[in-house]
């Protein structure tokens, strides 16, 4: 048998040859085929990309090199790929993850006509090849490549609906969100080669000797500027809640495989830079719980199911950046993974949600869905379990270790975490309740249409639910069971591992502690919201329905500064200096033309005095230039 | 005699040329004039190869001839431009019965 390591080129190969097949044949493709192509290519890249993570399950770290991509004198960058612990691993998410997806676009969006449907999976498959083509080059640069071709996908795929302008603008508002981001990343590349003239990973990990601390704090802060824009990371967030506007699997994809977790992976390859740079370590903590509580206040009060699931997805990023900020790099991917799977399941199983309701959004219109639509009921359930971190459910496993990680760090940021992590399951709760208990809101016609989503939708569901309850058992703490921790152990050749130094009650107790925080938190949220009926909010709350007004923030600093700045640059610098300039060139030379043009009077007499004159001139020149 | 009287003679003429050529209006006499200018260098040409042989026709015995032979060329053209000239002159007088220069502005249009 040969090598899997030696047909890792297939993976990425695979989803853009779907691109291309989709794109190009969109007109003349029935769409079963189209859906077959789409789902077909994934399924191929998942089989293959299991294979490796075989291979490289021994602690190989395989770099396939193509050709040379960039050959300028010293600085040589390579089109190479690096197969290690931590890609294969995060292949598997984006393709298996990746696959479901597709599998339950092909029923979500079966509306769609031919065309439009061709145009979808195509742009879905670009998607997976971005994202695998970020994971899996061997050096900043292809990770770049990767991480510019997800920006554009998402922009593609959140303008889906391009007939609708505000769909047109939220696409726009990722991104120039994620531009700003890549603009950070891209300097912090230009820092990498200037100061060790390589981007491969393997050559700068090796090297850190050559880098001072201002100069790893610095570009460890670029790259997480970067990290921030694709991550969704305070400040460049609130392009995330806006990306709902896209078709939900979209939502999923971005959410759950692809895109926002790039910035995690990022950080965590680069690892060792980070570890280089402890002031960037604090910012990315700090910034990453900040982001986390943030959002999770303002999932409180949304009304739309997709966009709680945003702001939910925001403040679980934060999580993962505050577990990187405090060095549990393992924990974090490990939190990316079952992040994933729950996330991906919750968004799907919202948009089975909405496929009963016919395409409704609004949570306040729901209501008493359980007994309609049970699979997706229980599948949502679960996810909502995972997500708040009760054990043993996936959720719980990965968010702990990262709070444990916190606590060894820094009590009072684990105190903000921990409050954090109640406000999840608060608000995930109360989306239950109010989606799934109580009385219909929803109009007749509605309530006569409400009926459970066809197999291809809830076979993925049920996969990820089952994914969801038992991802969480390849990182079970020592405590519980002693070499639980197979992630760790498995990710250690690329990220060094970290042993908890806390005492095994403590950690018991501190488990102890957020669970029944947790269950708390659910048992409100069944209170208050197990027959909800909506009421018009009031102070704090009307201030986090409207999302902390961050949106408007940015209107009145930055948007219209800015506007007013090229309203300013049209009217007065581009209207009177440039064209000011521009004309007075033509006018100069107008008149001056003008005026020369009288010394042509056609009497030779003037002709012959100014010859003379000339002549004298160059005498007298030359007279006083030869001294 | 010393070649200054010759330089500051032929300097003379060629001043009286410039001046006639720019103060007159009658076609005869500003050709005149650019003739007295030619001979003021004619004259400069000559008494600078006469010279030059003075000075050198211990080493080469020829030495300055050539200058005096320059000086035949000119001539020769410029009696060939001075018959062109006047033919131009005298087709002027034809059409527009003067020979003054003023009147002779179309070069303008």
């Amino acid at each position: 048998m040969r090598n899997a390591l030696d047909i890792v080129w297939l993976i990425p190969l695979l989803p853009l040859a779907g691109f291309l097949i989709n794109g190009l044949g969109r007109k003349y493709l029935s769409k079963p085929l189209i859906g077959f192509i789409g789902c077909g290519v994934l399924l191929a890249s998942f089989i293959i990309s299991i294979w490796v993570f075989m291979q490289v399950k021994g602690g190989n770290t395989h770099t396939a090199h193509y050709f040379n991509f960039i050959s300028v004198d010293k600085l040589v960058i390579p089109f190479a790929f690096q197969i290690d612990a931590l890609s294969s691993l995060f292949l598997l998410i984006i393709t298996g993850v990746g696959f479901l997806i597709h599998v339950y676009s092909t029923s979500y969006m079966h509306e769609e006509t031919q065309e439009h449907f061709g145009r979808y999976f195509a742009y879905l498959n670009l998607f997976i090849f971005s994202m695998l083509l970020l994971v899996m080059g061997a050096n900043y640069l292809i990770m770049f490549i990767g991480w510019e071709g997800v920006g554009l996908c998402s922009y593609l795929l959140i303008g889906y609906w391009f007939k609708n302008n505000e769909y047109n603008t939220a696409a726009n508002k990722a991104f120039i969100m994620n531009r700003i981001g890549d603009l950070g990343f891209l300097i912090a590349l230009f820092w990498l080669i200037f100061k060790t003239g390589t981007l491969n990973y393997g050559d700068i990990f090796t090297s850190l000797g050559n880098l001072n601390q201002s100069d790893a704090t610095i570009i460890t802060l670029l790259l997480f500027v970067g990290a921030a824009g694709k991550s969704a990371q305070i400040p460049l967030y609130t392009w995330l809640p806006d990306a709902m506007a896209g078709p939900t699997p979209v939502s999923a994809l971005i959410h759950a495989a692809t895109m926002v977790t790039a910035g995690v992976y990022m950080i965590a390859r680069s690892n060792a830079l980070y570890s280089l740079a402890p002031i960037s370590m604090n910012v990315i903590a700090i910034i990453g719980l900040a982001t986390a509580v943030l959002a999770a206040t303002i999932a409180l009060k949304q009304n739309d199911i997709k966009k709680v699931l945003a702001y939910s997805t925001v403040s679980q990023l934060g999580y993962m950046f505050l577990g990187l900020g405090v060095g549990a790099y393992s924990f974090a991917v490990f939190h990316v993974m079952t992040h994933a799977f729950f996330k991906a399941l919750l968004f799907l199983a919202a948009g089975s949600v909405i496929h009963a309701m016919g395409g409704e959004q609004d949570i306040r219109k729901m209501g008493g869905l359980s007994k309609k639509i049970k699979i997706t009921y229980i599948t949502f359930l679960i996810g909502c379990i995972a997500i708040a971190g009760i054990p043993p459910f996936s959720g719980f496993f990965s968010k702990d270790a990262i709070l444990l990680s916190v606590y060894e760090n820094n009590k009072i940021l684990y105190a903000i975490a921990l409050l954090g992590a109640a406000l999840t399951a608060f608000y995930m709760f109360r989306l239950l309740f109010i989606t799934f208990t109580g009385q219909f809101r929803g109009t007749e016609e509605q309530k006569h249409h409400l009926h459970e989503s066809p197999a291809a939708m809830t076979i993925p569901l049920i996969l990820l639910a089952v994914l969801s309850i038992i991802g969480g058992l390849v990182g079970i703490p020592d405590v519980l069971m002693q070499g639980g921790d197979k992630l760790s152990e498995f990710l250690s050749p690329v990220i060094p591992i970290k042993t908890s130094e806390v005492v095994h009650s403590t950690e018991l107790s501190l488990m102890a502690l957020s669970t029944v925080l947790v269950i708390i938190a659910m048992i409100i949220a069944w209170i208050r919201f197990r027959k909800y009926s909506y009421s018009e909010s009031k102070g704090l709350g009307k201030v986090l329905e409207n999302k902390w007004y961050v949106d408007e923030l940015y209107e009145k600093l930055i948007i219209n500064p800015l506007n007013k700045l090229g309203v300013f640059l049209n009217s007065i610098f581009e209207r009177k200096v440039v064209d000011g300039l521009v004309n007075g060139v033509g006018k100069l030379v107008n008149y001056g033309s003008r005026q020369l043009r009288l010394i042509q009077s056609g009497q030779v007499g003037n002709y012959v005095l100014l010859m003379v004159l000339s002549m004298l001139l160059i005498f007298v020149l030359q007279f006083f230039l030869r001294k | 005699m010393p070649i200054n009287y010759y330089i500051f003679l032929s300097l003379a003429l060629f001043c009286i040329g410039i001046a006639g050529v720019l103060t007159r209006r009658n076609a005869i006499i500003i050709f005149m004039c650019i003739e007295l200018m030619l001979n003021a260098v004619n004259l400069l040409l000559v008494a600078f190869s006469k010279m030059h042989h003075l000075k050198n026709a211990a080493i080469n015995a020829t030495a300055g001839t050539d200058g005096q032979l320059f000086v035949f060329f000119i001539m020769v053209v410029a009696a060939a431009e001075v018959s062109v000239g006047l033919a131009i002159i005298v087709m002027m007088y034809r059409n527009i019965h003067s020979v003054d220069v003023n009147f002779l502005n179309r070069l303008k249009h």
